[in-house]
């Protein structure tokens, strides 16, 4: 489902050259659960930007569903970020000015669906996190666990075959973190989404099928 | 996905409410100026009445005579000339000659009124639509026989009669009465081929000593074509009327040159050798530098602050041109929320502006043409303040973009 070989990220300024990644090889199954650990700068969140087509490998090549997509172009990545993969983000990344079900929207809007479809895909994936009582509601009005579910339901609102999660109980306390790795064991258990979550949690790793650490942008075993 | 974006682009709005101020006002003040401008372009060269055919009407402004010795005279043609050679013109479907307004003095009731008056042939009327109010306009036969019967305005009507009828009335002008025999709603003095406070045919002057002048007078002649199509035709008959002058002293002078034109023809050689719209364009482009400048740094600065935005926009499949267009849209929005205010504020000062009497007898208004100008400059305003920086800050990297948002 996710293949990376030999991937490189190199950040190049006029002084400073920094490798944040180095002849990474991941092949991550339809359907697994896995997680990225290791220090703070070993790469985790760059790997994750890889995968996610937010970022492009310095060397490498990278393969989404079987299509090799090294040389997509951005209409084509925007594309497929759409509908394939889902993010969800440490600091929720909800936008204050929109309510609930209007953030839960955002990954519909480029779909080109009519609006009332475009509602009822959102209602339903606030019910499947629990939070129908609040799509009218500002993520202001919310508690932190509650908003990172928001921003897993809008995550899942398109259904993604991928969802990549950045460290996603890394601001909410241990009873909220686990009830946000309950909700996605669940779409990893019944939709068959292929997760990959970057933690410093130990805790929260053992939960996952593997865990692919990182040191210095390299692959540790 | 438009009501997504008006729904944020309101709420970005409120959140920064001085930045919107700011913005606001620079831009309905722009539009203001730009609007009131157009207006008074439209009040001196659109098709309003008495002057509602524009496209048909030329006239004969000023012409320059020369002589064998290198000199030369130009201004306002004289009666002679215009009587004798341009009224022979036969591609055109009416021919006027008529006077420049003049000042003139009278006393009512022992108070001063100071008028304008204008002396015009039947054809005159023929040629220019005015509108009634009482009586109608004095004919050939009244300018034939010089009889002494005058055309007034309204105004004129109530500083003379009060509220009461003037038709039959006597009026004094110019020292000398008249009859009134028509009464017609007030002209711009902008429109300086028409107006006047009061119209007396040509021959009730007191002295004729004006139909001797020939190349020096105070006459202008207006042409009515036969349709628009036909200016060219009747522009080329004149220039070889021109060639055939005979003229009366040809010693002193021995050649005119000179071509019937419309009012902007004749403004824009007057006041910029012929490139009057152009001027005008370039000014109304600089004029508008200033606030677009203005309004692309605060858009610049408004959008990075919505960079986290952008990148979680970008993360869910938003491509550059989509964010392109989202972010002009809301500029657009502003823009046209600024051209609202700029209509009410503009109707406002040209209200202020008629009753000033700054223009005398102005008659400025906001009518759908002026409007719909309106309306496209502050669409362009706020696609070309808008464009750029929503195109710089859609290049923005999405990793770079959401971190922009965790700091």
């Amino acid at each position: 489902m996710i293949r990376l070989e030999n991937i490189d990220k190199v950040y190049r300024t006029d002084t400073v050259e920094t490798v944040a990644l180095s002849s990474i090889n991941l092949t991550v199954q339809e359907g697994e659960f896995i997680s990225v650990m290791g220090p703070s700068g070993s790469g985790k969140s760059t790997l994750l930007n890889v995968i996610g087509l937010l970022d492009v490998p310095t060397r490498g090549r990278l393969s989404l569903n079987g299509d090799w997509i090294s040389s997509y172009r951005d209409r084509a990545l925007a594309r497929i970020r759409n509908q394939e993969i889902g993010f969800v983000f440490q600091t929720f990344q909800l936008i204050s000015d929109l309510n609930v079900v209007d953030n839960v929207e955002i990954p519909l809007l480029y779909r080109k669906l009519p609006g009332s479809q475009r509602r009822k895909m959102a209602l339903h994936a606030l019910e499947r996190v629990g939070l129908t009582s609040r799509a009218y509601h500002f993520p202001t009005q919310l508690s932190g666990g509650q908003q990172q579910r928001v921003a897993i339901a809008r995550a899942i609102v398109g259904k993604p075959r991928i969802l990549l999660a950045d460290e996603p109980t890394g601001n909410l306390d241990s009873h909220m973190g686990d009830e946000i790795m309950d909700i996605l064991h669940g779409l990893n258990r019944n939709d068959q989404t292929t997760v990959v979550m970057v933690t410093h949690d130990s805790r929260l790793a053992e939960r996952t099928a593997r865990t692919l650490r990182l040191f210095d942008g390299r692959q540790v075993n | 996905m438009l009501k997504n974006y008006l729904k944020i682009a309101f709420k970005v709005f409120l959140r920064r409410k001085f930045y919107t101020f700011i913005s606001l006002f620079g831009i309905a003040l722009t539009l203001i100026v730009l609007v009131v401008a157009v207006s008074l372009w439209d009040h001196v060269f659109g098709p309003h009445p008495p002057e509602t055919r524009p496209d048909r009407v030329l006239t004969v402004y000023f012409i320059r005579a020369t002589g064998p010795a290198g000199n030369n005279t130009s201004g306002p043609a004289g009666y002679a000339f215009l009587d004798r050679y341009v009224r022979t013109l036969t591609s055109p479907e009416r021919i006027s000659v008529h006077g420049i307004f003049l000042p003139t003095v009278s006393y009512r009731n022992g108070a001063k009124i100071k008028s304008w008056v204008k002396n015009v042939d039947a054809e005159f009327w023929r040629i220019f639509q005015f509108s009634f109010l009482e009586g109608g306009p004095f004919t050939a036969e009244d300018d034939r026989n010089g009889n002494r019967v005058a055309v007034i305005n309204e105004t004129t009507r109530r500083r003379f009669f009060g509220g009461a009828g003037a038709v039959g009335q006597v009026i004094e002008l110019d020292r000398q009465s008249y009859r009134v025999v028509g009464v017609v709603s007030d002209t711009p003095m902008l429109r300086l081929t028409t107006f006047a406070d009061a119209w007396t045919p040509i021959n009730s002057r007191k002295s004729q000593q004006f139909k001797r002048e020939f190349e020096n007078g105070m006459f202008f002649s207006t042409i009515l074509a036969k349709s628009a199509a036909d200016l060219p035709k009747i522009r080329e008959e004149f220039a070889g009327m021109l060639t055939r002058v005979e003229f009366p002293d040809p010693k002193q002078f021995n050649r005119i040159e000179g071509q019937p034109k419309t009012l902007l023809e004749a403004a824009s050689d007057e006041l910029t050798g012929g490139y009057l719209r152009t001027v005008v364009m370039i000014a109304i482009v600089l004029f508008m530098c200033l606030p677009t400048i203005n309004l692309i740094n605060i858009n610049v600065s408004r959008i990075r602050e919505r960079a986290s935005e952008i990148g979680l926009r970008k993360a869910f499949g938003a491509s550059s041109w989509t964010l392109v267009g989202q972010f002009v849209i809301e500029n657009v929005l502003l823009t046209l929320i600024g051209g609202l205010l700029a209509f009410a504020g503009s109707q406002l000062i040209l209200r202020m502006i008629n009753a000033s009497g700054w223009v005398p007898y102005a008659q400025l208004t906001l009518n759908p043409r002026i409007f719909l100008y309106g309306l496209a400059l502050a669409v362009f305003f706020g696609l070309f303040s808008g464009v750029y920086p929503a195109w710089k800050m859609s290049r923005l990297h999405p990793v770079e973009a959401l971190r922009g948002g965790e700091q």
